[in-house]
This record gives structure tokens, sequence and C-alpha cells, in this order.
């Protein structure tokens, strides 16, 4: 590349050509391969830290990207796919892939692929790479798990295999780096079309896609034959170009199934040929591999479940006792911070940043432990390979609810998130199925909730162990958890009644095998998600936590100052003393302001429930996003106490009722814990559930059934308790 | 036990017809000769049930279903319902 580009009208000649290269744009690097084939390892190692999650154009699928430094002027931008079997996509996640690759006009289309070939299964990950290849893209093979391949006895002739694929194989082993290097020297060069065909469209089927090649103007034929194949769901074709399709394949009596069939057991029948000429087997290991014995333990009848629930456990145990410490020490200096600017400076815009900003920004940064701890625990059964057993152990048990096993997955992340979780509802491939779990998962807690959750149970159950080893707490917790898990399968189990669709599932899934996790993964799944927190809902709660300040520092007309005057006049004849007075200032201020207007015209509908208006005001808030609450209710406690009042629990107990009596009683808390398992307060869910579904009823009834279920089931339980 | 010889006679039953992988014993080994539904062997061919390749029932999920069946010599493990299963026919 330096030689061209020391020569200027060379560097000219080709600019078209070789831009990207030259430095014009960045080269683009799509990577592609088979799930568990290594793939997100390898694109950790080339990028680093230096990735972002996006979306796909269209689709919401994420779109993981990142720059890799190739040569020392060399930067290349790496286009994570999703795992994937086949360029003939079962489900909505290996759309994307189709989209990306069919479209040479698109501004994002690869320079070339990079194909994570697991050297163990090269028989079925090279299915995927010689459809890649006939489709004319310039490849890398990046053949992966060399190590465990040697100790199983593969020995691969890589000229051989390189000769009759026609692409460079880099021989590698993702997960610690080997092999990198010299992937990252031939990915600098340019590459051309792999000159090899592995199979061709036979003669019978070349008219019709001829036709199509030259209609649309495409650089191969087993391109045309794809777009017969997938016209329907290709994105970026118009109306009249399906309609053009659907008419052609249908005079050529074209039939989509049986010619992918055949396509199939065709590049199978000639890998089998090349695999016969350049690997040898020489079994050094003859015991059972280890995996398959780990998995009688883990998928045993009874020690399955048991070791299941136990996780689970462990999880909330984490989330909850382990979690304390550092959240105690982020609330304790927060506090100590505002306390220290208000001992020394004075002013409304001080009170704006104490009460409005600082008491905001807590509410944020105190749940980075636990979100940290549960994205960090997620991220380790994911890449253990755990997560897979745990669909298939559950797949049996979700049926009867209208759910799969791989219902399994979206509900546990849902605990996380319920916005990737129903992102991640794609890879269920029947229709109903996915509608199921689309509109049950919210019911699972999310992290969002955890702020609720925590400060409530803190507030009403004692810090003691049962039973010498739970935590009270950790068991109320969990009872949470469960409480939304149960709601969700019930839902689901109506939802499976009334919902109609005659359409078959599937469940054929890959066991990986079973491997250590990657710390460096775990590691950034985790920095990813608590920045995405902080960034994202945190703009959302500080923004709402100022301006609730405003609307609860702030009245209509001179209403506050007329309430301040009358507790002032009634405190000589009551013998009120100073603290007293000041508090009850604070309180009549606080309900004569705007926000306290907001929360007395909602009073009347929460009041059965045993709400007041203050927490009327921290449910309005928290219909943008749930943890709100805590952030609102933090606000709304502090206008009016001392800002050295300490911890956001310390203000919750001194709250008192009309009669002086502590307001947070265990009926309270609970019936507010259950409205929050319940109740749909979640733009963002609603948002990407539209998205997902394409149509507006289904958020409509997810908003209406949830937020009524919460209304009634708190209802019962304050009237129950109180 | 029992279960285990209610299940084995069915086996032997169905095995004068035809046999699928879903009437494999536990640990017993069967050679792919077809694949019966259309729509479902594109997914299976994909993920490597390929006529000719042997296939070996590992394990069932505690609840007798899905299946746990270990693919050709490479033994890579695939999760498949019983009633996928039934559509891999084995060879005599």
């Amino acid at each position: 590349m330096a030689a061209i580009l020391s020569n200027p009208s060379a560097a000219e000649a080709v600019a078209s050509q070789a831009g990207a290269a030259a430095g014009a744009r960045p080269m683009r690097i799509a990577l592609i391969g088979n799930p568990n084939s290594g793939k997100t390892s390898l694109f950790n190692q080339l990028t680093g830290l230096n990735q972002k999650v996006g979306n796909f154009p269209g689709v919401t699928v994420d779109r993981k990207s990142g720059f890799a430094q190739l040569t020392h002027t060399q930067r290349a931008e790496i286009v994570d796919l999703p795992g994937t079997y086949s360029l003939y996509p079962k489900s909505l996640d290996e759309r994307v892939i189709t989209d990306l690759l069919y479209d040479k006009s698109s501004a994002s289309y690869p320079d070339f692929v990079v194909v994570t070939v697991d050297a163990n299964n090269l028989r079925r990950s090279l299915l995927l790479f010689t459809q890649l290849g006939d489709l004319g893209l310039p490849a890398v093979l990046a053949l992966n798990m060399m190590d465990v391949a040697e100790r199983h006895g593969v020995n691969i002739d890589l000229p051989a295999l390189e000769q009759e694929l026609g692409v460079p194989i880099i021989p590698m082993n993702a997960r610690n780096g080997i092999g990198v290097a010299a992937l990252k020297i031939v990915m600098a060069q340019r590459l051309d079309a792999p000159p090899v065909r592995c199979w061709e469209p036979d003669d019978q089927l070349l008219p019709m896609v001829r036709q199509i090649r030259y209609y649309f103007d495409l650089h191969n034929d087993y391109l045309a034959l794809h777009y017969a194949q997938q016209f329907r769901q290709i994105g970026f074709l118009s109306a009249d170009d399906k309609a053009y399709l659907q008419e052609l394949t249908q005079q050529y009596g074209f039939d989509p199934t049986a010619q992918q069939a055949s396509e199939t057991i065709a590049r199978y029948a000639r890998i089998n040929e090349i695999l016969l000429e350049t690997v040898t087997v020489t079994r050094t290991e003859t015991r059972e591999p280890i995996s398959n014995r780990i998995d009688r333990v883990l998928t045993h009848r009874v020690g399955g479940y048991l070791i299941f629930l136990a996780i689970l456990f462990l999880l909330f145990q984490a989330i909850f006792a382990w979690a304390q410490y550092p959240m105690d020490w982020i609330d304790q200096g927060i506090s100590a911070l505002s306390a220290t600017i208000q001992d020394n400076f004075h002013g409304p815009l001080i009170r704006l940043l104490t009460e409005g900003v600082l008491a905001g920004l807590g509410g944020v940064l105190i749940f980075i432990p636990q979100i940290a701890l549960l994205f960090g625990f997620l991220a380790i059964l994911e890449e253990t390979g755990y997560m897979a057993r745990v669909t298939f152990l559950m797949d049996k048990l979700m049926r009867p609810f209208g759910l799969s096993g791989k219902s399994v997955v979206p509900l546990i992340s849902g605990l996380a998130c319920a916005v990737p979780a129903i992102m991640g509802a794609r890879t269920i491939e029947s229709w109903k199925d996915r509608m199921i779990t689309i509109f049950v998962t919210p019911l699972m807690s999310c992290s969002a909730r955890i702020p609720v959750y925590t400060v409530l149970v803190a507030l009403v159950v004692p810090d003691e162990a049962a039973w010498g080893i739970f935590n009270l707490r950790g068991v109320a917790l969990m009872s949470l958890y469960l409480l939304g898990l149960f709601s969700a399968l019930a839902s689901a189990w109506v939802l499976k009644t009334v919902l109609k669709a005659r359409e078959r599932s599937y469940f054929i899934m890959e066991f990986p095998v079973y491997q250590w996790p990657r710390w460096k993964n775990v590691g950034l799944t985790i920095y990813q998600k608590v920045q995405a927190f902080v960034l994202q809902a945190g703009k959302v709660i500080v923004a709402i936590s100022v301006l609730l300040w405003v609307l609860a520092s702030y009245g209509p007309g001179q209403q506050q100052e007329t309430a301040e005057a009358r507790v002032r006049q009634e405190a000589p004849a009551q013998h009120w003393g100073d603290a007293e007075i000041s508090r009850r200032v604070a309180s009549a201020r606080l309900e004569n302001s705007y926000a306290g207007s907001f929360g007395r015209a909602l009073e009347p509908a929460i009041r059965p429930l045993g709400y007041d208006w203050k927490i009327g005001i921290a449910l309005l808030t928290s219909f943008a996003a749930r943890e709100v609450f805590v952030g609102t209710i933090s606000t709304i406690y502090s206008v009016g106490q001392d800002a050295d009042m300490g911890t956001l629990q310390q203000k919750l107990q001194a709250e008192k009722d009309v009669n002086g009596q502590p307001f947070f009683t265990p009926a309270r808390a609970f019936s507010l814990l259950v409205f929050y398992v319940f109740a749909m307060q979640c733009m963002s869910t609603l948002a990407v559930t539209y998205r997902e579904t394409q149509n507006w009823k289904w958020p409509l009834a997810q908003l209406l059934y949830m937020t009524g279920l919460a209304y009634v089931a708190a209802f019962a339980v304050y009237q129950a308790l109180a | 036990m029992a279960l285990f010889r209610r299940s084995s006679q069915k086996v032997a039953a169905s095995a004068a017809t035809r046999r699928t992988a879903k009437d494999l014993r536990l640990g017993e080994t069967g050679t792919i000769c077809c694949l019966e539904d259309p729509e479902m062997a594109l997914k299976l061919l994909e993920m490597g049930c390929v006529p000719g390749v042997k296939v070996r029932l590992s394990g069932r999920a505690p609840l007798g279903d899905p299946l746990m069946l270990v693919l050709g010599d490479q033994e890579y493990t695939l999760s498949v319902r019983a009633n996928e299963a039934a559509t891999i026919l084995l060879k005599e």
C-alpha cells in the first residue's frame, strides 16, 4: 500500500477500488461463523475496549462493531454478526446477515469476511463457509480451537485445505489470542474473491437464476439463487421487486425447500471429499469427553434442577448481601458530600445542586454494584455453556405454558433488563412462542426494580439470618423475583389459550462444550452494561430529579407562603418546638407545591392501595422508568429534611403519617413492592415491544394488563395486611 | 426400571416397521438414513444431521424430553425434542 501511495497518479487510478484500504475510509470486515465457534472471543481480541454496540439499520438486533489496529498505519472496522449455521436464515436474528451480505450497494457492505470455524466441527462449519465463498465474498478462514482439535487427535493438512478452499487459513486459538497477530497481517492485505466454487446452481435452475441476475444486475449466479429463495424476507427489496420475483419463481415452478435440501446435501458431499483428503484423525483420547460427564451431573433428573435453583439462589444472595457493602459506601459518600456542600455554601443554586442533582446522581450510582454483579453472573452462565443446558432442562417444563426452552434465556435476561431480553426472543423461530415470550418477559423483575426492592425491603424486613444461614432480606428479595416468575408463567398460559396459531415450533440446538469463562469477555460485558445504565438511565434519572426538585420547591401563586404562614400562626398555641415547626413548614410547603398538587390529584385513586400523594408523585415519574422511583422519593423527602439527615433509609424511616406513627408500615411497603413487581412502568420496554411485534396492540395490551394486575394485587395486599 | 422396560417394548414394536432417532436406547448408536419432514430436514441438515452420519442417544432431559443426540465421529451434541427426533429415520 505504501508503494502505491508514494505514486500519486497510481494512487488515483486505484482510488476508487482501493480507497478503503488507502485510508479514505477504513476497511470494513465482517466476522461471521457458527454459534460457539469463538467469534465473540475473536472480536474482543481484535478490538479490545475499542467497541460499541449499536443497531443494524431498520432492526433492533445488536450491531457490535469496533476498530482493530491491523498494522501501524492501518485500522479496520470490524462488525460482529450474529452466529448462524447457514445463509438460509431461520430466525430474525440471522436475517441481519443476509440483508448485509446481499446488498453490494449498501454503505455497510463489508470489504471481506472473516469466517470463524471450529476445528473440531469442520464438516458443519464449512457448510456456512462454502456458501459465503460461493457468494463471491473475499474471505479469510480463522480456524479456531486448534488446541482442542490437537488434543482430540485431529490433524489438518492446512496447505492442502487452503488449496481446496482457495482462501487463506489462519490456525488460531482465540481464547488466549494465539494466531491473532497472523490473522491481522492477512486482514491488512487486500483480498480477492476465492477462485474456487464449491457448488453452483445446476443447469435446470440456470434460466431462472440468470434472469434474476440480469434483472438486478448481480455479480454472481449463487446470489441470484438466494434472491429466488428468500425474496420475501429481504429487507431492501421493493414491493415491485418482490412481485417480480414471486411471478418468476412461480413461472419456473421453483421449489425452495427441495432446492435448499439438495444444495445442502451436495455441499456436504463436496465437503466430505475435501475433508477426506485433508484431515486425519488419530484418536489419542479414548475417554468420554469431559463435557458429557459434566452433563450427566448438571442435567440429572433431580440434581439438575437442584443445581439450577442453587445457582439462582446464589445469584440473589450476591445481589443483595454482597453488593450491600459497596452500596453503603456510595450512599454514605454522596450524603457526606452533600452535607459538606450545604455546611459551607447557601442559596437556591446550592440547594438545587444538593437536593436535585446530587440526590438524583446518588440514585444512579448506588445501583452500579448490583447491576455489575447481575450482568457478571449472567455472562458467566452464558460463557461456560451452562445457559444452553438450562434451556434443555426447562423445555418440557415451559411447554405447558406455551413457551419453549428457548424462552428461558429471554426470561432470565429479563432479570437484567427487559429491553435486550425482548430482542433476545428473536432466536425463537415460532411466532406464537415468540409473542408469548415477549409479552410476559417484562413481568420478570428487571434490574431497574432492584433499587425499589432494595430500599423498601430494607425498610420493613429485619437484617437477620433465618435458620442461621439465609439472610431474611435475601429471602424476601427472592420471593419477589419468584412472584414475578410465576405471574409470567401464568400469563403465558392464559395467552397460550387465547392466541391461535397453527405453526410448529423447533427446538434444535447445539450444546456448546463446557469451558471456563473468559474473564475478559465477562469484564467487557459488565463494563458495557454499567456504562449503558449510567449514561442512558442515569441521564433520565438526573433530569427527572432536577425537574422534580423544581416542582417540589415552587408552587402556584402564593399558596406555599399562605400555608407556611398558617403553620407559624398555629405554632404558639400548639407549643411546638423549633424542630417541629420547621418540619411542619417544610411539609406544608411541599404539599402546596406543583408536585404536591399532582400527587393530591392522584391520591383518591391510590389511597385504597395505602399510598399518599408523595408516593403518587413517585408512581407518576416511575412511568418513564421504574428506577426513577428511588431518585424521586429521595428528592421529595430531602426537600424539607435537614441535609445532614443522612441516608435515604433514615429519611424514609423518619417519615411520619398524620398520627405521628411511621408512615412505611409493612402493609404499605409490601403493597408498593407488589405494585412494582407487576406494573408496566418502562417506556423503553413498550417501545421495543412495538418494534419487535410491529403492532401497537402488543405494547398497549402489555401496559393495560400489567398495570391492571399491579393495581388489583397491591390493593389486595394492602387490605389484607393493614 | 419399569419405565425403561416399557420404553424398550415400544422400540420393539416399531422396529418391525421403521426406527427413528427417538427410538434409540440410552447410549445406543444408529446411522441416519433419511429425514422425513422436509421443513424440519432443512434445519437438521444445517446442524449436521446428514444421511450416513452416526447418531448416539447420550441422554434425556429429566422429564424425558428433549433428547441429547451426539452426532458423528467428532462428537458434538445436539438437543432435539422427541417429536423432532422422530423425523430422523435410521438405517436398519
